[in-house]
């Protein structure tokens, strides 16, 4: 099928995710979900003064929602929280690094508009 | 009179324009009529027809094309009431799709026979479009909502109808189940229903298309269904209902067209069916789905039924082979409608969905806007094949091709 959607790093995200589990001790837990599709994820964060200490996830849906949540915890962890809180979306559809149709925007961008509740209170979704 | 004419594929699939089209360089594989149905030129040309040469405001216009504009929407009208065996023109009231029908009912009669404590019977399988309008309806009245249950098999459970009938006043159910597929028994279910005093009304958007439907037969109350499911165009649907209820019935919307004398503080209503269709009709959209009903009525829905059920069986047969798949609905074609609903394990519909698309197939994936079901069966969403006339099996050789591609993928 030579497929750029399903590219081999998005898979291996998604087979195989990134800080995949969950925080004991979060300072934060905050969950998101795309009813239409039934993606969810819950994120736990654990700060450490002004920073983003230790982020873990989990969630079931589609392999774009699922990898993009795994690779946008390997982009917060360790970063300060005031740049966190306007973290962009294009940067983690940069690191997805594949065409997203509108159809399949709301998974890609589930786990970054779910980071912008947490440490906002709102996504700040641009729609 | 309508000529009648072989199901032949071949011929028919050449009546689509559309399905000439290629998708990612492969020939469109269309496997999503529950959703919509694609158009034959005929319907197409029809509309095309009359924006073209005899475009005009119907009804008290009385100049030429007003006046054929007229003949060709309210012929459209008789054409629908003689395919699904209506009593009358009189009692086919052509609304924007199911679901405003199905509104029109909870405005007009519900509000004026449903009150506190009133029960509504519905079912698991509802299209949120025949669940949500009763929700809304039972929160303003204080009516209370009753649910038949499904069997593992998709099937309704009967055994306890009589006593979940018990003070209830109307009974919605669909006739076709939307994900599953499942064909309701309608006519020994509305005879329950009438025993216990209750009214029914049948959401037939995924069944008109598909089968005979004669609601006479049926011994119904209020029938709804879609244009653009059976061939026709959207922003079209219809409510059929029997006439002495539409006689009793307060209208739904106010305006231009449902009235027959109006003054400053009152009005009095326009005869049936324009009781119920306020403002200027959807005109073009009623003359499309006249063609569209022409266009089925050539092969005799007995046939289309055939053909669909062919389709089911074959794709039960083969989907059932895919390793780890399963599959919902009834096992039996015979009460098995043309969609096939089924989730395979570490592939989300979605994915499977867009990988299948990149091979021109066209399925759906996601909840069918009937959540409470996809909550009984315990997925978040399924993927949905769904046939109509134009399909062939080889489409569903295709399907299973392109599944196992993407079990590669996700190997």
């Amino acid at each position: 099928m030579g497929d750029d959607l399903y590219r081999e790093q998005i898979l291996e995200h998604y087979k195989n995710p990134h800080h995949f589990g969950e925080l004991p001790d979060a300072d934060i837990t905050q969950e998101g979900d795309n009813p239409l599709c039934g993606d969810v994820i819950t994120l736990y964060l654990k700060l450490d003064d002004g920073r983003l200490g230790d982020v873990r996830f989990r969630g079931r849906g589609c392999a774009i929602s699922q990898a993009s949540a795994s690779m946008l915890t390997d982009l917060i962890v360790g970063k300060p929280l005031k740049e966190l809180k306007t973290f962009p979306t294009k940067d983690l559809l940069e690191e997805l690094g594949i065409q997203i149709s509108p159809a399949r925007m709301k998974c890609a961008t589930l786990s970054v508009n779910t980071l912008r509740v947490a440490l906002n209170g709102d996504s700040g979704e641009e729609d | 009179m309508i000529e009648t004419r072989a199901l032949n594929v071949e011929a028919v699939r050449a009546d689509f324009p559309i399905l000439g089209r290629r998708i990612n360089g492969k020939p469109l594989v269309y496997l999503d009529s529950a959703a919509t149905s694609q158009k034959p030129a005929a319907v197409i040309d029809a509309m095309d027809d009359y924006y073209r040469r005899y475009n005009a405001n119907p009804h008290r216009g009385v100049y030429a094309i007003s006046e054929e504009a007229t003949a060709a929407y309210e012929g459209a009208r008789q054409r629908v009431a003689r395919f699904i065996n209506a009593g009358s023109p009189k009692e086919v009231i052509f609304t924007r799709n199911t679901t405003e029908a199905i509104n029109l009912v909870r405005y007009s009669w519900g509000r004026a026979n449903i009150g506190a404590g009133d029960g509504i019977l519905l079912t698991e399988m509802e299209h949120h479009s025949n669940l949500v309008p009763w929700q809304l309806l039972a929160s303003e009245v204080s009516a209370r909502l009753e649910f038949l249950c499904i069997d593992d098999d998709g099937l309704l459970q009967l055994d306890g109808l009589e006593r979940k009938l018990d003070g209830v006043r109307l009974l919605a159910i669909t006739h076709q189940s939307n994900t599953l597929g499942t064909i309701n028994p309608i006519r020994a279910i509305a005879e329950a229903a009438h025993r216990a005093g209750a009214l029914v009304l049948v959401d037939g958007a995924q069944a008109v298309p598909h089968m005979p439907v004669d609601v006479q037969e049926l011994g119904v109350d209020f029938y709804a269904f879609s244009g653009h499911k059976m061939c026709g165009p959207t922003g079209i649907g219809v409510l059929w209902a029997r006439r002495a209820l539409l006689e009793a019935m307060p209208p739904f919307l106010g305006g231009g067209d449902m009235i027959k004398r109006v003054k400053l503080t009152e009005a009095s209503w326009n005869d049936l069916p324009w009781k119920f269709e306020a403002g200027t009709p959807s005109v073009a959209e009623g003359i499309g789905l006249g063609a569209a009903v022409d266009y089925l009525a050539q092969f005799g829905m007995d046939a289309v039924r055939a053909h669909e059920r062919t389709l089911v069986g074959y794709a039960m047969e083969k989907l059932q082979d895919v390793p780890g798949i399963t599959l919902y609905g009834p096992r039996d074609p015979e009460v098995h409608g043309g969609a096939v609903s089924f989730t395979l394990p570490n592939i989300h519909p979605h994915d499977l969905a867009t990988l299948v698309d990149r091979e021109g197939i066209a399925v759906r994936a996601g909840h069918h806007c009937t959540q409470p079901l996809m909550d009984r069966l315990g997925v978040a969403a399924t993927t949905r094949a769904s046939f109509y006339v134009y399909n062939r099996t080889d489409e569903v050789d295709q399907l299973v091709d392109g599944i196992q591609k993407a079990q590669k993928v996700f190997a």
